[in-house]
């Protein structure tokens, strides 16, 4: 394939790593962050596959069969585990802001320095060659594609694509990776280009796994069968016997142990993590991306051997297969994949690293210097920054040297092993640290150093004998002529392969030189002070900002300075002011609060590492002892105070929920007195109308005995009538009064709403005939009985009924009444052609006294307001609804429901 | 002869105060809304108003701005008559320019009399 599409192809690919980088941190700025969530973890975490999986799984699976499987069946064993583990890891970075897994066996133990700084060397030393394999990888399948020279080693510098991959990598890890200066702040960026290169590998794998299973052969059915044919594949089904299932449980438990000590699944899992809960869903996703991911493994090396030539480095099939089969736009993809594969991890590594070289490794050895220890001088944040970025290019240069010059020879998989072997050797550390009170730092000395003298002389000596730089004597005859100090066979044959005898004698040694160590040894009282929060963080984790695990003398000035050398000195002062809020400190106060020491000490731990700070601080403090004892109480006080606190604010804030009650209930009282009153005031209105006629009339007809006998009977009539108005009223505003207070129960029995209907209409009959309106009643004569009250319910009818006649147009006046079941209940409509009713007052209408104080309408001498309220109250007494649909100038349709409750249903009231 | 305008919304009440004017030996003019008691007012510049508050459409206190409005001579003299009696009520019809508040029910005795004197008002 032409070069310069590749090359163009390349460069592109990490453009857009660049931009999505960059796009993701102006998201995180504004509030919007991608990272905030468990789907960019899981994927973050996904870096675990690196290169070695994209093509050396394949490469091994092929020598190996499903052995390859091993290493994320591990992880994915361990994913359940998680929720203990990761999430304990997690809290106490958080809490001692711990910024790398050097970090933090360097906090665990008493923050030693030169633990931390024996922790750095031996991580840089295991995952150089690592780092230096994934740029073997994306060489070989760069030559590969553009189908150039495999002898990378001919290819002068300046021509090496490859190195200006590794400069560009570099420009994006120090742009993206050293934007603040505190390691613990999460770089967003970096973590969403990291999952989308999860994607684009995930995506590019699967692709070339169903070309070649559903492309160059007719599904898995066919490609198994196949390989099943030929004898020297179908041994890769099984595991093989030779130590099979001890390799492949020394592999699994690797892996395991891997999964989190590996600098870069520290930085992911823990120190890039957002949210604790994250790691809930990710115990789900991660798992099934490994699986998807190993999907088509088998299938690859299985085509690859049936169709590939015997010299093609099976290491290569995925790139191989679709270039052998001219499927050049998908092998270009599957570069990619690879390369985001490669990428990804190398990104993650570097940046990992550098901080342990910079605030491990350096600092700590800046700070002991004469200049800074003796004179005072305090180095400035700029330096570290400086260092930090050396760091960057230092690491990816010493891994391109050894591309250069010894990788390019050795499989992928074994050189990744090697490095698993070697992040193992801190388990014991750090696992034992986080369980175990009584590790000590003696104990993880000797356990770190006795692992590491056993994986050197075990698995890179043999490497170097290999190579030619030691004498192949010493393999042949062992160190000093010994048998038993043969560097593949140490202490003896055991029948073991060699990573697993490596693995086996460094882990035993180590583990036992931690425990012995622990228990032969005293910890000092600082390291006793951090194994008890570390072990107990979940206990301790809310009372340790406000705890004083420290004693002594400190001016807040200095403390000021300090914090001010590698923090924007306004930022610096927001954060003291802060703490001291919420803690209650006075910082104008000259000699400082030991909290404020802790406090100032753990913000540039997460700068400066835990060592590097511990120094620093220690610098411009004057320190005493503290016995354990004394920390005891001090985070038993403060978590007896914080529950303290906890109960108080609960019983103040059921106070406050208590008045807030109280309030809305009193509101509720005089909002209820106010529409009582209104309603009053309302009532003795509508009262004082037909009292006035009454009372006029009679005193005119007393005063008046001459009145002509025409107008006395006009009179007379007219006070019958308002007499008659006044009853019903009172009559109405009791009904309505005992309705609304639930006094009156409805007295339900078996209706057949038909026939109250007919009788509704007969008491209508005579409004009818005088105003020569025509009525129609549609209704199923054989409808079911429902339960009800009878009474009640023909009230709402003659109600509905006058109040339409009420409103017929003089001539031509009609009515409809209808009734019918729908779904469970039972709808009645009474329909006239009046002039209807206004969409504002639709609702109104059923509100008492509506019509007395709507002013537009006409009051109406034979309505007292309170009808339709009566009917809302009996339908909603019964269950159902009442409501007005009306098109002005079309008449008025009300409707009510009632529930078709059948009256056997009730039988106590039938 | 005196005439007398009588707005009010209620039928019954309209034709007892009717009589009573009548009776009095004044000319009575009857109004059922706000709007009917204006165009009549207008037209007949009655010398007194009998008003009731509530009623449809115009109230009664409006119905009063109004013709406080026409600004006629002599002055006619306006007596709200209305069911509302809160102390509330009562501020309000002066303020919009009422001469006297009477609520209902009324003596009808006291009425005449109030319409009489308001008759012989200068």
């Amino acid at each position: 394939m032409n070069t310069a599409l590749v090359i163009g192809a390349s460069f592109g690919y990490l453009a857009l790593l660049f931009g999505i980088a960059w796009w993701a941190e102006r998201r995180g700025q504004n509030k919007r962050s991608l990272v905030a969530n468990p789907w960019t973890y899981a994927l973050s975490l996904a870096v675990y596959c690196t290169a070695w999986t994209y093509y050396g799984s394949v490469g091994r699976a092929a020598v190996s069969g499903i052995e390859f499987a091993a290493i994320y069946i591990g992880p994915t064993l361990l994913a359940p585990l998680w929720y203990i583990v990761l999430r304990k890891l997690i809290r106490i970075s958080k809490m001692q802001r711990i910024s790398s897994i050097a970090d933090l066996v360097s906090a665990r133990y008493g923050r030693s320095s030169w633990l931390g700084a024996l922790v750095t060397v031996f991580c840089i030393v295991g995952i150089i060659p690592y780092i230096s394999i994934q740029l073997k990888a994306v060489g070989t399948s760069f030559d590969l594609i553009t189908a150039g020279p495999l002898a990378m080693q001919a290819t002068p510098l300046l021509t090496d694509t490859t190195f200006y991959l590794t400069l560009g990598l570099a420009a994006f890890i120090i742009l993206f990776g050293t934007r603040t200066l505190d390691a613990t702040e999460r770089h967003e960026g970096l973590v969403t280009a990291i999952a989308f290169e999860s994607v684009v590998k995930l995506v590019a794998f699967l692709a070339v796994g169903l070309f070649v299973t559903y492309g160059l052969f007719n599904g898995f059915g066919d490609l198994f069968g196949r390989a099943a044919e030929v004898p020297e594949l179908e041994q890769l089904f099984t595991l093989s016997d030779e130590g099979g299932p001890v390799s492949w449980s020394a592999l699994i438990l690797l892996s395991m142990m891997a999964f989190l000590l590996l600098p870069r699944q520290f930085q992911v899992a823990v120190v890039e993590n957002l949210n604790e809960r994250h790691t809930q869903k990710a115990m789900w996703i991660f798992p099934l991306y490994l699986l998807l991911i190993n999907l088509f493994v088998l299938p690859i090396a299985f085509a690859g051997k049936l169709l590939l030539d015997g010299s093609v480095d099976a290491d290569t099939y995925v790139l191989s297969l679709p270039l052998a089969n001219g499927a050049n736009g998908l092998a270009l993809f599957t570069y990619l994949g690879g390369f985001s594969a490669a990428t990804g991890m190398i990104i993650v590594a570097t940046i990992a690293l550098s901080t342990m070289l910079s605030n491990n490794l350096l600092m700590p050895m800046l700070l002991s210097l004469p200049a800074y220890k003796e004179r005072g001088v305090q180095p400035k944040g700029g330096l570290l920054l400086a260092v930090r970025r050396a760091g960057i290019v230092l690491i990816l240069l010493l891994a391109y040297i050894y591309f250069r010059t010894v990788s390019s020879s050795a499989p992928l998989v074994s050189v990744g092993l090697v490095s698993f072997a070697a992040v193992a050797q801190f388990a014991p550390a750090v696992f034992g640290g986080i369980y175990w009170k009584r590790a000590n730092r003696q104990g993880a000395v000797i356990g770190i150093v006795l692992g590491f003298v056993v994986w050197t002389y075990t698995l890179v000596v043999p490497g170097l004998i290999r190579s030619g730089a030691l004498s192949p004597e010493l393999a042949e005859y062992g160190l000093f002529g010994i048998e038993a100090l043969k560097p593949q066979l140490l202490f003896g044959d055991l029948g073991l392969d060699p990573l697993t005898h490596s693995v086996f004698w460094s882990l035993l040694l180590n583990g036992a030189g931690f425990v012995l160590g622990s228990l032969s040894f005293v910890q000092s009282s600082k390291e006793r002070n951090q194994a008890e929060v570390f072990v107990d963080v979940f206990k301790y984790a809310k009372a340790y900002e406000s705890s004083i695990v420290w004693k002594g003398t400190a001016q807040t000035s200095e403390l000021r300075r300090l914090l001010a050398n590698f923090v924007e000195p306004a930022r610096a002062d927001r954060a003291l002011q802060q703490f001291a809020k919420r803690n209650n400190i006075d910082l104008a106060s000259e000699s400082a609060d030991p909290r404020l020491v802790t406090y100032v000490e753990r913000v540039l731990s997460g700068i400066i590492g835990a060592a590097s700070a511990r120094i620093m601080v220690s610098n411009v403090v004057k320190e005493e002892e503290i016995q354990l004892e004394e920390v005891f109480d001090i985070l038993r006080g403060s978590q007896q105070l914080m529950a303290l606190n906890k109960e108080l604010r609960r019983k103040s804030e059921e106070l406050d929920a208590l008045t807030q009650e109280l309030r809305r209930v009193n509101q509720d009282l005089l909002k209820s007195d106010e529409l009582k009153d209104e309603f009053l005031y309302t009532v003795t209105h509508e009262l004082r109308t037909p009292l006035t006629s009454i009372r006029a009339l009679s005193e005119i007809l007393h005063d008046t005995p001459d009145i002509d006998e025409g107008q006395r009977q006009q009179f007379l009539a007219t006070m019958v009538r308002e007499t008659e108005r006044l009853t019903r009223l009172i009559e109405q505003v009791l009904d309505l009064e005992k309705l609304e207070s639930g006094k009156q129960k409805l007295n339900e029995g078996s209706v057949l709403l038909p026939a109250l209907i007919d009788e509704a209409v007969d008491s209508v009959g005579q409004l009818l005939r005088d105003k020569g309106i025509s009525i129609q009643v549609d209704a199923q004569r054989n409808m079911r009985p429902i339960l009800g009250d009878a009474d009640r319910i023909e009230q709402v009818l003659i109600n509905l009924l006058s109040n339409a006649v009420k409103f017929c147009p003089e001539q031509g006046g009609h009515i409809t009444v209808s009734c019918y079941y729908v779904d469970n209940e039972v709808k009645v409509h009474v329909t006239d052609n009046g002039p209807g009713v206004e969409p504002a007052s639709r609702k109104l209408i059923f509100d008492k006294f509506f019509q007395a104080r709507q002013h537009h309408q006409r009051r109406n001498t034979s309505g007292s307001g309170l009808g339709l309220a009566i009917c809302r109250n009996i339908v909603v007494l019964h269950g159902g609804r009442i409501w007005v649909e009306s098109n002005t100038d079309q008449g008025a349709r009300f409707s009510f429901t009632l529930p078709a409750i059948s009256p056997t249903d009730n039988t106590s009231n039938a | 002869m005196n005439k007398v305008l009588i707005v009010d919304d209620d039928p019954s009440i309209l034709m007892s105060i009717e009589f009573l004017v009548k009776k009095a030996g004044h000319q009575a003019f009857i109004a059922r809304s706000g709007e009917e008691a204006l165009v009549i007012y207008e037209r007949e510049s009655p010398r007194v108003v009998l008003l009731d508050i509530m009623m449809p459409g115009m109230d009664g206190y409006d119905v009063c701005e109004r013709i406080r409005a026409f600004d006629r001579t002599p002055r006619p003299y306006i007596v709200f008559l209305s069911a509302k009696n809160r102390e509330l009520d009562i501020k309000k019809g002066f303020t919009v320019g009422g001469d006297l508040y009477v609520t209902k029910p009324f003596s009808t005795r006291q009425l005449v009399d109030t319409i009489n004197k308001a008759i012989q008002q200068p």
